[in-house]
Parts: C-alpha cells; sequence; structure tokens
C-alpha cells in the first residue's frame, strides 16, 4: 500500500517534519505557499547563540529534501480542501502557474536580467526591487523563477515577451494555467507557522511614517550578505552608517493593548541580541541599546550569550517600555523618551530604531486549520495538551513549528520530529525494509586521467569575504599545477552553487574538486553528493577551513588571513593530488532500540518506537519508572497528572516490545550504529542487550541549596516542596500571611551560570494554585526576570491580577533573609524607583533553586563517546538544526539530560529521538566508514604491532601469509596502526602518509 | 645554532619574527574545538596552518620530524582529553609516542619545546585559541627553528 503524508508549509519544520518521514521510507508531499521553501529561517542572517550563518545551516538540509527520492515538493501551492475517507484524506492541492517550467529553467537568470519590469521585492521585505519574473534569493530552492502575473507586460497585455525569446532553456511558458491535483494521504501534518506582527497597529512607533523605524526581520535583511545593501548597515533615509541604534521589545508580543497578543514570541530577546552583537561585528563603531521588559534568556547557554553581548561588544540593556517614537525632521534621527528603573525620565536619540516585532498566526492558516476541523486557542495557536504534544482534536492530523505556539529554531525542529514520529504511527513495520537507495550515476573512472583540479572558494556571505580577499585566494589557486578550473562563490553550499559545480566538473572534465569554506565536519556531505551527481566518486572532495579556522578568528588581520588562506588551499590541493576513490560496506542493522532512563522523556521515546513494532530495552535506575513527574501535582494549563502517568507507566508495563529493567545501572556499551552491545545489571543480575540506537533520557534533578537559610529552618522550602504543600492542604499554612518566592537561587551565575527555564512557570503555576485554595494569604515574587516565554505569559498576567506582586532585584544586590525566628522572617530587598531599602514581613519562603545536571552523565558521556556541555547537560550534535541527535550516529538524547525543560517539551523531544531512531531501524542495512585501514602485504613484516595497537579487534595476521589483514567492518578508520607500523605497510583510506605529507610540505617549497 | 643566552640575538628575532606553526589536530575533539574557537569568534594569531587527522593516535613521529626538518617553528599535536578518545584510546598513545619523539629529539640536539601535545575538547575553543596565542609568544623568544638552516649546508 502506499504510504503518504501530506505536510503543509515549506518552513523548517515542515521540511524537517519531510525529511525525518523520507528517511523512514514514508512517501511526503509538501506543499508551500511561496515559490520556495525555507521559510522565515531564509530570511535571517545569522542565528543564536553561536551566530552561525542561517544560510548556510539551512541550505543542506532544503537540498537534502529536494532531491530525496520520497519527497513530491509542490511549491506555489495551496491546499483547496481535504476531505476524510475512511481511514485516509483526499487533498485537493492547487498548484498556481509559474509560467516558468520547473523541468527546464536552470536559474540562470538570463530573464531577470532582461525584463524591463521592476516590483517590490517582498523576499527582501520590500526593501528594494525584483524584476517581475524573479527568483526570491540566489539560494532558493527550487532555483526556479517565476513571473508574477500581475505586473507583467506579455501577461497583463500581450507586449514584451522578452523573457521567453531570451531564455536559453526555453523554460518560458506563458501558457501555463494552474493545475489542481487530488491525492490521498495517511496522514496530514501541519506547519503553516506564523508571520510577523504588523506594527502599523502601533503608530505612536512611527513604523512606515519615519523611515529609519524597521522591524526585526527587515533588519535581518540589512545585516545579510546576500540581502539588499550586501550586508552593509546603512539608514533608510540617507544610507548613512548609523552610530546608535535602538532595539525596541515586546511590539506585538506581550500586548494586549493593540490587541490580542497577550502571549510572548519568545525568540525576539535572543533574536535583538543576536542582531546588536552581529552590529557591532560588522561595524565597531555602532553602539546599540535594547529596550526590554524581561530577558527571556531562557534556552541553553542562552545567558552566556547575553553577557557576551554586555561584556564584549558593549550592548547596553535597559529595562523599560517604550510608549512613544519621534522622528527630528532635520536629521531623521529618532527620539525616545523613557523611564529607567529607578523612575527618571531620560531622552535619547538615536539614528536606527529596529522593532523586535512578534509572531501572529495569519488568518489564511486559521481558515485551513478550522477547515480540517482542529480546533485553535484563543489566539489561533493550535495548542496541544501537555501529555499529547503534536497531536489535534482530529485523529491524523498532526501540528508542528509555531502554529503551535512561538518558539524558536531547535524547538520546530524538534516538534518536526515528533509529528512525524506522530504521523508514521501504523505506517512502519520492521518486516517492510524502507530503504531506497538513492540512484547514482555511474561513477566516472579517474584512474587513467590526468589530474584536473577544480578549486571552490566561498564568501560564506560576508563571513568569508569580509576578511579574506577571496579575488586574490581564487587568482593565486589558478596558479598552483594541476588546477585547471578556480570559482568564487557567495554561497558554495547552496542549491545553485552546488549545480554549478556539478556543471563545471562535467565541463572541465575535473577530478578532483577542493572547496574552501567551513568546516568538514557540517559541510562535507553536501559537497560529497554534488561531486556524486557530477558522477565523481564523493571522497575525490577535499575540504579546507577558511572560514572557523581563519577569517572568523583573525578578523582583525585581513592580510594574514588571506595569506593564510592561501596556504590552507594549497595545501588542501598538494593532498587532493593523492586522492583517491574509496567505497563502503554494508552491514546489518539491529532494530532494536535501547532508552536509558523511565522518567517522562525515556518512557515517551520508548512507547513510540515500540508502537511502531520496534523492540525497545528500557533501563531505570530506580525501582520504579516516572523519574521526576513523580513528584509534581499541578501542571498549568490544568491537567490530571497523576492519571497520566499512571496510564503511560501502565502502557510500558503491559507493552509487548518493551522490556523493561529497574535497578539496573549499565556497565558497559560497545559498538557502533546498528550493532550496539550493553551490559548491565538489573536486581544485582548480570544482562546484555543488542541493539542498533541508543535515546539517553537520563534526565536532571533539583538543585541542593543552602542559600537564604534552607535546610535549616523548615518554612523555607523549595518550589517543589511547596507544591507538595499545597495539594496536602499542609497544616503548616495555618501559620502563614504572607510568602516570599525568590527566584533564580543560585542560579544564572558563578558555577551555575545557566537559566533552569522552569523555574518562573513554576512560581506562576503556584501562585495559582495558592490564590485558588488561599485567595487572602499575600505573595511576593522577588526575581531577576520574568520567563515566562511564549504561552505561559497570559498566566503570568493572571497571576498578577489575582494580585501577587512581582519586585525585581539584580544580581548584585539580592533580597536578604533576616529570620526573627522560626516561621517568621524580615526581606530585605532594594526597591529601584523608591531608590531605597524596603522590607517584607513573610512567615513562608519558597526558593526557586532551578535544575542541576546529573553527576552520572558523565559516564554515559564516555560509553557512549559523547559530548557534555559545562554545565554537564549533554550537548546535541548542532544546535539550531540537530537538536536531539549527538555527532555519534544512532545516539540520540531527549529530556532534561539535555537541559533544563518543561515537561511538554521533554515529551516533544522524546517523540523526536523516537523519529531519529525510526530512521535507523526502518533501514536493513547501514554502510561502514570508507576510511579503513589497508595493508601493503608486500611491505609488511607480519610483526603484529598493528594487531596489538587496534582496539577494535580490525587487524588479524593471516597465518598462512604471516602478513597482517584489515576487516574493513570492524575498523573505525582512526589510523592508530598506521602510525605504529615501522615498515610503513599500513595506510589509513582518505589520509594516507602520501596525502598528509604532501599536504603540509606544501608549505615549504 | 645559537647559544644560549645570546639575548641581542633573542631581541633581534622577537621583534619581527612570525614563527610557522603546523597542526596536527584529530578530527573530534581539537579540530571541533579549532572550529568552536571560529564559532564563538575568539581570535588569536594567524600563524598556524592546521592538518585534521581522524584521531592523534594517527599521528605518525616521523611527520613531525619531517616538518621540523623543512623549517617549521613549532608542531601543534591536538587530541581529546584522556578518557574521551573517540576510538577509546589512541590519544594515550600519541601521549607516549610524543614522549619518545621529544627524548629522541633532544638526545639527537635538537629542541623538544618546539613540540607540544595538548588536550583540547569540542567545547574547548578559549582554550584552543589560547594555546595557539601561547605556543606563538613561546616561539617568538625560542627565535626562527634553526634546522632548515642547519641542514641546508
Amino acid at each position: 500500500m502506499d504510504r503518504r503524508i501530506l505536510v503543509i508549509g515549506g518552513g523548517i519544520s515542515g521540511v524537517q517534519a519531510g525529511l525525518d518521514l523520507a528517511q523512514m521510507g514514508i512517501q511526503v508531499t509538501l506543499v508551500e505557499e511561496k515559490p520556495n521553501i525555507g521559510g522565515r529561517m531564509a530570511q535571517l542572517d545569522k542565528t543564536f547563540p553561536t551566530n552561525d550563518c542561517s544560510t548556510c545551516i539551512l541550505s543542506p538540509k532544503l537540498v537534502e529534501l529536494a532531491s530525496h527520492s520520497n519527497v513530491d515538493i509542490f511549491t506555489c501551492s495551496s491546499i483547496e480542501d481535504v476531505v476524510k475517507l475512511d481511514e485516509r484524506f483526499q487533498a485537493r492541492i492547487r498548484k498556481r502557474a509559474r509560467f516558468v517550467d520547473e523541468e527546464k529553467c536552470t536559474a540562470c537568470g538570463v530573464c531577470a536580467e532582461k525584463c524591463p519590469v521592476k516590483v517590490s521585492d517582498l523576499f527582501n521585505k520590500s526593501i528594494t526591487t525584483s524584476k517581475c519574473i524573479s527568483i526570491p534569493y540566489a539560494q532558493a530552492v527550487p532555483a526556479v523563477y517565476k513571473i508574477d502575473k500581475e505586473y507583467c507586460l506579455y501577461l497583463t497585455n500581450g507586449k514584451c515577451g522578452i523573457c521567453k525569446k531570451v531564455c536559453p532553456a526555453d523554460a518560458i511558458d506563458y501558457e501555463q494555467k494552474d493545475t489542481i491535483e487530488a491525492m490521498d494521504f495517511n496522514s496530514i501534518i501541519i506547519a503553516t507557522g506564523t508571520e510577523e506582527f504588523t506594527p502599523q497597529i502601533r503608530p505612536e512607533y512611527g513604523y512606515k511614517v519615519y523611515e529609519n523605524v524597521l522591524t526585526s526581520i527587515e533588519y535581518e535583511r540589512f545585516l545579510s550578505a546576500s540581502g539588499p545593501t550586501n550586508g552593509q548597515i546603512v539608514r533608510p533615509s540617507d544610507g548613512k552608517l548609523p552610530s546608535q541604534i535602538a532595539f525596541i521589545q515586546c511590539v506585538g508580543s506581550r500586548d494586549v493593548a493593540s490587541g490580542n497578543y497577550g502571549y510572548c514570541s519568545s525568540y525576539c530577546c535572543m533574536q535583538a541580541t543576536k542582531d546588536a552583537i552581529i552590529t557591532k561585528e560588522h561595524n565597531l563603531t555602532i553602539d546599540s541599546t535594547i529596550f526590554y521588559i524581561d530577558i527571556r534568556a531562557y534556552g541553553k547557554d542562552f545567558d552566556k550569550f547575553v553577557d557576551r553581548a554586555k561584556t564584549e561588544y558593549g550592548v547596553k540593556y535597559i529595562k523599560s517600555r517604550i510608549s512613544e517614537i519621534l522622528e527630528a525632521p532635520d536629521t531623521k534621527n529618532l527620539i525616545i523618551k523613557y523611564i529607567t528603573p529607578d523612575g527618571k525620565i531620560r531622552i535619547e536619540e538615536f539614528d536606527l530604531v529596529i522593532l523586535s516585532v512578534g509572531i501572529r498566526i495569519p488568518d489564511k492558516s486559521k481558515n485551513l486549520l478550522r477547515g480540517l476541523g482542529v480546533e485553535l486557542d484563543e489566539y489561533g495557536f493550535c495548542r496541544c495538551s501537555t501529555f499529547q504534544p503534536g497531536e489535534t482534536n482530529v485523529d491524523g492530523v498532526y501540528v508542528c513549528g509555531t502554529v503551535t505556539g512561538p518558539m524558536d529554531i531547535p524547538e520546530a525542529v524538534v516538534s518536526a520530529g515528533a509529528a512525524a514520529s506522530l504521523a508514521a504511527r501504523g505506517l512502519l513495520s520492521p518486516d517492510t525494509s524502507s530503504e531506497i537507495m538513492a540512484e547514482k550515476p555511474g561513477e566516472v573512472d579517474t584512474e587513467a586521467k590526468p589530474l584536473n583540479i577544480g578549486v571552490i572558494v566561498c564568501h560564506c556571505g560576508t563571513n568569508i569575504a569580509s576578511v579574506v580577499d577571496v579575488p586574490s585566494v581564487v587568482e593565486f589557486s589558478r596558479s598552483l599545477p594541476n588546477v585547471k578550473f578556480a570559482h568564487e562563490l557567495l554561497y558554495a553550499c547552496s542549491q545553485d552553487s552546488i549545480r554549478l559545480i556539478i556543471n563545471k566538473i562535467k565541463e572541465h572534465d575535473l577530478n578532483r574538486i577542493v572547496v574552501a569554506s567551513c568546516s568538514p565536519r557540517t559541510h562535507e556531505s553536501t559537497f560529497q553528493s554534488g561531486l556524486e551527481k557530477a558522477g565523481l566518486n564523493k571522497y575525490l572532495l577535499q575540504m579546507t577551513n577558511i572560514r572557523d579556522q581563519c577569517s572568523w578568528v583573525h578578523q582583525n588581520t585581513p592580510e594574514l588571513a588571506t595569506q593564510k588562506a592561501k596556504d590552507l588551499v594549497r595545501m588542501a590541493v598538494g593532498k587532493s593530488r593523492y586522492l583517491e576513490p574509496l567505497y563502503e560496506l554494508y552491514s546489518d542493522v539491529n532494530k532494536a532500540c535501547l532508552v536509558i532512563g523511565g522518567g517522562i522523556a525515556g518512557m515517551t521515546a520508548a512507547l513510540f518506537v515500540a508502537d511502531n513494532g520496534y523492540q525497545v530495552y528500557l533501563i531505570e535506575k530506580e525501582s520504579e519508572l516516572g523519574g521526576n513527574l513523580l513528584k509534581i501535582s499541578y501542571l498549568l494549563p490544568e491537567e490530571d497528572i497523576v492519571l497520566a502517568l499512571q496510564r503511560l507507566i501502565r502502557r510500558i508495563e503491559e507493552h509487548p516490545l518493551i522490556e523493561l529493567f529497574l535497578n539496573a545501572n549499565i556497565k558497559d556499551i560497545k559498538g557502533y550504529v546498528g550493532n550496539f552491545t550493553t551490559n548491565f545489571t538489573t536486581n544485582d543480575e548480570e544482562k546484555s542487550a543488542e541493539h542498533g540506537t541508543v535515546i539517553v533520557a537520563t534526565g536532571a534533578r533539583e538543585h541542593e541549596t543552602e542559600s537564604y537559610g534552607y535546610k535549616t529552618d523548615p518554612y523555607v522550602v523549595t518550589q517543589r516542596e511547596f507544591e507538595t504543600v499545597l495539594k496536602n492542604k499542609n497544616p503548616l499554612m495555618k501559620y502563614v500571611n504572607s510568602i516570599a518566592m525568590i527566584q533564580c537561587v543560585d542560579s544564572r551565575e558563578g558555577e551555575r551560570n545557566y537559566c533552569s527555564r522552569v523555574c518562573c512557570g513554576q512560581a506562576i503555576k503556584n501562585i495559582l494554585q495558592l490564590k485558588k485554595d488561599y485567595p487572602d494569604k499575600d505573595v511576593y515574587v522577588l526575581y531577576r526576570d520574568m520567563r515566562t516565554y511564549g504561552l505561559r505569559e497570559p498566566y503570568y498576567a493572571v497571576a498578577r491580577e489575582a494580585g501577587a506582586l512581582f519586585l525585581r532585584y539584580e544580581k548584585d544586590r539580592k533580597p536578604v533573609v533576616e529570620k526573627i525566628e522560626q516561621g517568621n522572617f524580615k526581606i530585605k530587598l532594594f526597591n529601584e524607583i523608591l531608590g531605597k531599602d524596603i522590607y517584607l514581613p513573610v512567615q513562608l519562603i519558597v526558593l526557586s533553586v532551578g535544575i542541576d545536571s546529573l553527576e552520572t552523565n558523565g559516564q554515559v558521556a564516555k560509553m557512549l563517546k559523547v559530548p557534555l556541555n559545562e554545565d554537564g547537560f549533554f550537548n546535541e550534535a548542532h544546535v539550531k538544526l540537530r537538536p536531539v541527535d549527538f555527532s555519534t550516529s544512532g545516539v540520540f538524547v531527549c529530556g532534561m539530560a539535555h537541559g533544563p525543560k518543561h515537561i511538554d517539551e521533554s515529551i516533544v523531544q522524546a517523540i523526536a529521538t523516537a523519529a531519529h531512531a525510526l530512521t535507523i531501524v526502518t533501514r536493513d542495512k547501514i554502510s561502514s566508514e570508507a576510511y579503513t585501514a589497508s595493508v601493503d602485504e608486500s611491505r609488511c613484516s607480519g610483526c603484529g604491532l598493528c594487531v596489538e595497537v587496534c582496539v577494535f579487534g580490525a587487524i588479524e595476521i593471516d597465518e598462512e601469509s604471516e602478513r597482517a589483514g584489515v576487516n574493513t567492518l570492524l575498523c573505525k578508520g582512526c589510523g592508530t596502526c598506521v602510525a605504529a607500523c615501522f615498515s610503513s605497510a599500513i595506510d589509513l583510506r582518505g589520509f594516507t602518509n602520501k596525502q598528509i605529507i604532501n599536504e603540509f610540505q606544501e608549505l615549504f617549497l | 645554532m645559537r647559544e644560549e643566552g645570546d639575548e641581542l640575538f633573542m631581541e633581534n628575532v622577537s621583534q619581527d619574527f612570525e614563527p610557522k606553526i603546523i597542526a596536527f589536530l584529530c578530527n573530534w575533539c581539537t579540530y571541533a574545538g579549532a572550529d568552536l574557537a571560529g564559532v564563538s569568534r575568539i581570535q588569536y594569531p594567524s600563524n598556524i596552518r592546521i592538518i585534521r587527522l581522524m584521531c592523534s593516535g594517527a599521528l605518525d613521529p616521523t611527520y613531525v620530524i619531517k616538518v621540523l626538518m623543512e623549517g617549521a617553528d613549532g608542531v601543534l599535536i591536538g587530541g581529546c582529553h584522556p578518557g574521551d578518545c573517540h576510538y577509546i584510546n589512541g590519544n594515550y598513545k600519541a601521549r607516549r609516542r610524543v614522549a619518545i619523539l621529544k627524548t629522541s629529539l633532544k638526545e639527537a640536539g635538537l629542541e623538544p619545546e618546539r613540540v607540544w601535545l595538548r588536550w583540547i575538547s569540542a567545547s574547548e575553543g578559549a582554550y584552543f585559541a589560547e594555546t595557539v596565542k601561547e605556543m606563538v609568544a613561546h616561539l617568538k623568544l625560542l627565535g626562527p627553528n634553526p634546522l632548515k638552516s642547519v641542514w641546508a649546508i
């Protein structure tokens, strides 16, 4: 039976959901309204908190999706209607005419060059114009032009026709009509995303009235090297460089005054911080000020990013809500009047103002969702229940990305994985192999041919080109022996660039390719697939890293950086002369999955893998399942947590495919993706399990504090203990009239310099419960920033309305608790507005102590060879686009092992890891390393030293020939045997002695 | 070879001498750490040229000797911290090989302090940058590698 899933929306979450499904072997139809996929992420310049270039990390995903044989992409398309027939959905997809044949267009751009009509450039937020026949941006996927029929002279009044005349591919088709295609689907994933708030609704900010007021997304386009100003920061009014930039936060977020926007848009604090940092990197003379309400740096390593912005980049943060912007008519400067935290009125002039606009669900999406029968919340988001994230009230319809609520990119990617996992339920089975081998064109035999080296030097937008003189590196490359072709590209990794590389390989008969760009660790596979398409063995590629290890680290010495880039290219060319074609071997995949940890994340992951028909071994170190959830009584929004947990545990215990081991301790984990063996004890009994994948869900724990008299007074409790007090209607509440909650205890400073993410929400949850049961009791919340992000924000408003008093304190002026007697305290707190200390008499103190990583994470990390961050949480493979994977393939992470997070977030992540584990266990074979050792028997003396140094047992001495031989399937390609061999008889493919020596010798020629 | 304590010589060379460093870094830890230094925009001198190996255990000591004879002023070998090797214990093998190599260099009258072995993890971008800075400063004091000119005779 055809297994096909419809994904609506081609932003990052739709793309990721499509990719995950395709890799499970399911057919995907992705429908995108715009002419290209990639969504808003394609418009961003960089991404926080690593300032990775957005295009660079997105492009490979888009290319991978578009070239996947299981995926059909419909761009310029929308859903006409959907009917549910039996268990399947029949959808009619309208594909609007592009007037350009997608198959024929090569995106050469001649048409746009000659087109006489200029139209507003929507991709660049209308900052500039594009032609009537255009492509949104050079790296767009699919790389196909489109005619805007409203303005085309030929289509409107039959005159012109120039593009058709000049198109060398004969791709222009004025007769093209909209088509409607009906297709059947097993399930539907909706990833339609959000649109930005239009600040015209708030006329006091003067957007579109004052020229120098921009939105954050418009500013991203200014910062982007491929944007309308080629990455130059200029004032729209006069094209001059600004010197003072103001960012105004929460425009259209946390804002009920201008409409129904009571939620927080989640990512804008970090986006403004990122933009302020990049601005400084663009030009040291520009200063940035961010006006904020709370800095919501709640994600992993976000606080450290904000600290860097303050200390290293001099970004000023001012806590103040801006009520009005005025323009100085002569200079077009902008005047901002604001009230400082100490109550004084200040007036400051800026020459550019950026409005950090929030996001909202467009009416179109609301209509689509409602048409499918999906229930929406008061804001139009499809809010899911805590225990069923990604599921809607309609069976077979799933949601991911910002349509479920505001979130940043990694959360969208995680939710996409979860939606894929949900949508695939019932479609997979261990009996059917899903592997569809991508067709490879016949490989060109390069052995007998003379060396023809092609060198590609990437600008990486401005990342490389702003420091390294790229044209001179290209010129230099041309002078090197055997180099037949050298060329520079704005983004070498984009689809149009890969296509160019493929064409050049064919045109110049190139048989070695050197790409000087970023790190092979992230982009090698992108370029390798290009080589494959050109008929070259993919191991004839040599990358050299002139970005991470050159332009980014030698920003102040451009000449030396250029010299270094030339050297690096020369070294890569030197090595490339000795590259040889390599081939992988395939090995069997064990279809079972090991899940470490029986908390909410581990249990969820186990169920999703098992529900798809695959064996799971679930290992829990305690004597019962449940983890931290056992200690939680309430949820926001209210849900019966005890019942939900009981159900989950019962399902695990009764599941025929889940083998549960309690009181378990892992001794060791050996093997590699597809073939792991784990030895462990359960109830002191030795056990062993064989499995193909591992999901790490070891969790985290509440921090133990000694601050504020905790441990010495029973009336000082943690938020979690307070929750139990409320639940049990503890009699001690009789003696309590006022309560103080202290946030960020031992957090966001010193050794625990991170935000625990959940505590603000936890405090609000407890306040609402308190006010419900004890409406007369007073509660003060002493906080640094209230981080009730996303759809948690409205509850913060409810708590304020219920009478809770929120008082801010600074890191270096913490509240001081004076104990008068047991259960009677006086808290001294500096109040900024009054400019003096105030005193709060309270009888109970509740501490938000946050979350610690587990000490045992280190052992697990070592066994699996995966990294931890400096706070002891597991570090994912890529903070934006691979948030549940490790670099070690076949191993995944979810829940609080990865970092502090709410229950629903842990569940989403767990379902996503299940999706990724399924992309492996659904395959029958997995390819081995291509970089393996090989023995030159004529040189081998049979001494056996290599056998001794090989820890993988991959080398044996053949008894007959008395020579060493390598078992390629076991060889991991470390090369230790190569260094040990006295006779230079062993070499590591891809890193041979000859290759390495020729790499460094280039420097001394 | 220069005499020890030849301060005039030292002053001259430390003024405008830019040492050339070749680094052999393991793919999983130190190469990734060098990438992280870039991602974090931590600036360091451009004197270093990096060669990627899969493991520090794959470093053949003859590479180091060859590089020094060709005239490099310093060699940096980077691997995973003890216990963190992606290939279980390749870094321990590197440690032993480098220790023996340095003894041999000394015996041969060469300067073992031109060869540095450091454990730098994928999360230690700052430490990588610091190491390069420190090494450049140290080599500036040490002066140019005399080997090339010696061998030229």
